[in-house]
């Protein structure tokens, strides 16, 4: 059990590592989120189910912890792209198309 | 209908109050109704509890989300990790734009949340039935083609139970 746990928290810390990576090689500030904020998730959830394992006693405050990570993170991911796209963050010039670039949406609703 | 709401809230505090404290005595379960009930009050007219269904159907709809969602979380992870550790970072990055079918504000804000949570796409905003979404690998940038990509194998099963 205390192994499982462990191996758990090994996979997790490898997801961590790997996102930290994407935050540097990235381009622009949408692909960095993509990779720097969000695949934190995964990781997070693997760590904190391995915690789970290795101390069972903790199991149901670290099962909250991950539900609010759950909640959350979705949250501040979309207002950070949704502020950034709002003051014309720039993307990089591999973007392929900009759906919302002729849409006066963001604008309208804040004005 | 407030009364639905009312009970959602006071169960869902109540599991939350007792995974917090992990203990079963009086003391606890007391303060700990004490103060669900009276956040229940507050909570009734929240939009989420209001256009919940409940019943068997939904109920086996909102499990198969969640293991369809849990699926696509660890697929898309993997995919992210290997475009990172590639040697040309692997990215094909666009906003494309998705129309949902969904109806209340609560199944559109549950579809977003999905949407976001998964690598490789990103909500960036939504305006009535249009989501925005930065799509790191975008193989199409046509609308219906994009909605089938990402929105649809959430849609199917939040709609039975949001709406």
């Amino acid at each position: 059990m205390e192994m499982a746990g462990a191996i758990l928290a090994l996979i997790g810390s490898v997801i961590f590592l790997l996102s930290a990576l994407g935050l540097l090689r990235m381009p622009d500030l949408y692909n960095r989120i993509q990779t720097g904020t969000k695949a934190t998730t995964l990781g997070t959830l693997v760590l904190l189910i391995g915690m789970s394992l290795y101390h069972p006693d903790w199991a149901p405050k670290l099962v909250i912890l991950m539900l609010f990570i759950l909640l959350t993170n979705p949250v501040s991911s979309h207002v950070v792209a949704r502020a950034a796209h709002y003051i014309h963050q720039k993307m990089t010039d591999r973007t392929v198309a900009d759906a919302l670039e002729n849409d006066e949406f963001i604008e309208e609703e804040i004005v | 209908m407030k009364i639905k709401a009312a009970v959602i809230s006071v169960v869902l505090g109540l599991l939350f109050w007792l995974g917090l404290n992990t203990s079963l005595e009086n003391e606890v379960l007391i303060i700990g109704a004490a103060v669900v009930v009276l956040t229940a009050v507050f909570a009734v007219s929240n939009p989420v509890l209001k256009d919940l269904k409940l019943g068997p159907k939904a109920l086996a709809a909102m499990i198969a989300w969640l293991f369809v969602f849990l699926v696509e979380l660890i697929k898309s992870n993997i995919d992210v990790m290997f475009r990172v550790i590639s040697p040309r970072v692997r990215i094909n990055p666009a906003i494309v734009e998705v129309k949902t079918a969904l109806k209340s504000p609560a199944g559109r804000m549950a579809l977003a949340n999905s949407i976001t949570l998964t690598p490789g796409t990103l909500t960036v905003d939504l305006v009535d039935d249009k989501l925005f979404i930065h799509w790191i690998d975008a193989s199409s940038t046509d609308v219906e083609e994009a909605t089938k990509a990402i929105a649809a194998k959430f849609e199917k099963y939040l709609e039975v139970f949001l709406g």
